[in-house]
């Protein structure tokens, strides 16, 4: 409660709390609102915004309504960087703490192949392996996680290495307890708080990697995503500069409220526990 | 004489650190028996504590025997090491960081009765219980989270994690040195009665021989990673033979000052 009272009184966290409120409203209201397919025809081609107020936002070069757009591509965006932010943070704690708790050949393998991992950008990565899978929602989010948990994984392992020398996890040892429980359940929820402090980079990341790739036709094509909308606003880009920047301004906001919020919550949970 | 419950014959060790080598351990050889206290006394860095790692396992010696129960337990590993846990348990020294810290009074002991099988996971609870009631501690603390009882009510969270697994021997390192004086002779107390009941063995090691003397039916003197002497604590304590046995019996508080309640 206190740590709840703390996060409300930072402005910027409150912000971003907001516009990730506002988010996921849409992303969840979006089949009751627009409950047609938002990409079938909705009105006259290239209609502006605040024309029609059963078009507030207007229509694209086909007809199709930008509104229903934006809160569709509100649930990929959700999606993608959830999904890939929840499915990386996993990964690289498990490799983490493996690596940090067994030490000596495993470590080093592991290292080897995180090492290997990062050395390439996260994009190209994420590039190449939905150029080789096909472009759907799921290997989307499975090419933007393969080049995400390498950091979660080296800060998990640094924390593994701190904490497998405390007492606790002799006294674990001594009571005769499975190594692979004292890693899992002794060792990785203390390892984890720097871990998920992570998280929002991490979201925020996913988020944009996704729209780069559906900007570059490697979305999923059967949903509408803002980085779609935002590669099918550039050919009218003069004429109707709207199609691309109302997209464009949602993607901004919605990595700054990631952000925000994000950095609101490790900063309330650092002051909790430096007063614990 | 039957055979010790532990023996330990040259046992070394050493540690490497920044190019330099440390001897912690330096041949040490000792035996405790059955229902007996043997107490390692000696200065900090004196390597104390370095015997207990390697006696539980946590460390691995550089040369030496260590024979428990009849155990070659240098010869243990994997499988085979866990087995023989429940034998041989360890209190540390300071009860705030010898416990998950996310863990509760509860789980704490219900972890060795559910590892080893100790008891049905109906009987458990009520097992954990009676083992509270051991310790001199209420039931009811069961649900409390171990960061929210006292030092003095963690050291016997961790004696009653200690006797839950019946072992023969308990390595109790510093166990007493972080709680107040006051709580040190009730602590005592509680292990001079589970001996009594069950004959554990307890391997005592403190800095301090002055609780030693209280507990201690034989004690060895440590210096420098090796054994300076060994003999009855009453012995050592009337005439210390060695230079740092002397010292540390002239560093004992006066024992006209009573420690606790057996002094009455
Ligand atoms: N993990 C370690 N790495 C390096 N040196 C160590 C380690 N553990 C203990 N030592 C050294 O070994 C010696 C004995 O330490 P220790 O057994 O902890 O002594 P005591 O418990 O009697 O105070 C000390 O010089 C200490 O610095
Ligand atoms: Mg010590």
């Amino acid at each position: 409660m206190i740590a709840l009272r703390r996060f409300l009184r930072t402005p910027e966290a409150v912000a971003g709390a907001l516009i990730l409120a506002a988010l996921l409203a849409m992303a969840l209201s979006a089949p009751w609102f627009f409950p047609r397919d938002p990409q079938s025809i909705a009105g006259p081609a290239l209609l502006r915004p605040f024309q029609d107020w059963t078009l507030p936002l207007g229509t694209d070069r086909l007809g199709r309504d930008v509104m229903a757009g934006l809160f569709h591509g509100a649930r990929a965006s959700l999606a993608v960087g959830l999904a890939a932010a929840a499915g990386a943070i996993l990964i690289g704690a498990v490799v983490g703490t493996l690596a940090g708790f067994a030490g000596g050949l495993l470590d080093e393998i592991l290292m080897r192949i995180t090492d290997a991992f990062q050395t390439v950008p996260g994009f190209l990565l994420a590039l190449a392996f939905v150029s080789v899978a096909g472009p759907s929602l799921a290997t989307v989010i499975v090419a933007i996680t393969l080049g995400a948990w390498t950091g979660p994984a080296r800060i998990a392992r640094a924390e593994v290495l701190s904490i497998r020398e405390r007492d606790y996890v002799a006294g674990a040892r001594v009571i005769g307890m499975h190594p692979l429980e004292i890693a899992f359940r002794e060792i990785l929820p203390n390892a984890l708080p720097p871990v998920l402090a992570l998280s929002s980079v991490i979201v925020a990341a996913a988020i944009l990697t996704e729209a780069a790739l559906s900007f570059l036709g490697l979305g999923d094509p059967n949903r509408v995503t803002w980085g779609g909308m935002i590669a099918e606003g550039r050919a009218v880009l003069r004429s109707a500069p709207y199609l691309s920047i109302i997209p464009g301004v949602a993607l901004v906001l919605t990595v700054l409220g990631v952000y925000l919020a994000g950095e609101g919550l490790v900063e309330t949970s650092a002051t909790r526990r430096m007063n614990a | 004489m039957s055979e010790p419950l532990l023996a330990v014959s040259g046992l070394s060790k050493h540690y490497r650190r920044a190019g330099r080598t440390i001897t912690a351990l330096d041949g040490v050889s000792f035996q405790v028996n059955r229902a007996e206290t043997f107490a390692l006394v000696g200065p900090s860095g004196s390597g104390k504590s370095t015997v207990a790692r390697l006696l539980l396992r946590l460390a691995d010696a550089d040369a030496g025997s260590i024979h428990f129960e009849g155990q070659d337990l240098m010869a243990l590993r994997g499988e085979k090491l866990r087995a023989m846990r429940p034998r041989l348990q360890m209190v540390f020294q300071d009860p705030r960081s010898a416990f998950n810290p996310r863990a509760t009074v509860g789980r704490v002991l219900d972890d060795p009765l559910r590892i080893h099988g100790l008891a049905g996971r109906d009987e458990r609870p009520r097992a954990v219980e009676t083992l509270l009631e051991r310790v001199g501690l209420s039931p009811a603390l069961t649900l409390r989270a171990i960061h929210e009882i006292s030092g003095g009510q963690r050291q016997r969270v961790a004696i009653a994690r200690a006797i839950a697994t019946k072992p023969s021997l308990i390595v109790l390192d510093e166990a007493l040195s972080a709680l107040d004086v006051s709580v040190r002779a009730d602590i005592l107390d509680l292990l001079v009665s589970l001996q009594l009941d069950e004959g554990i063995s307890y391997l005592f090691i403190s800095h301090d021989l002055g609780v030693v003397a209280r507990v201690a039916h034989r004690v060895a003197v440590m210096d420098a990673g090796a054994i300076a002497e060994t003999g009855e604590a009453r012995q050592i304590i009337a005439a210390p033979s060695s230079p740092i046995g002397k010292a540390l019996v002239a560093a004992m508080p006066s024992l006209a000052q009573p420690v606790s309640k057996e002094a009455e």
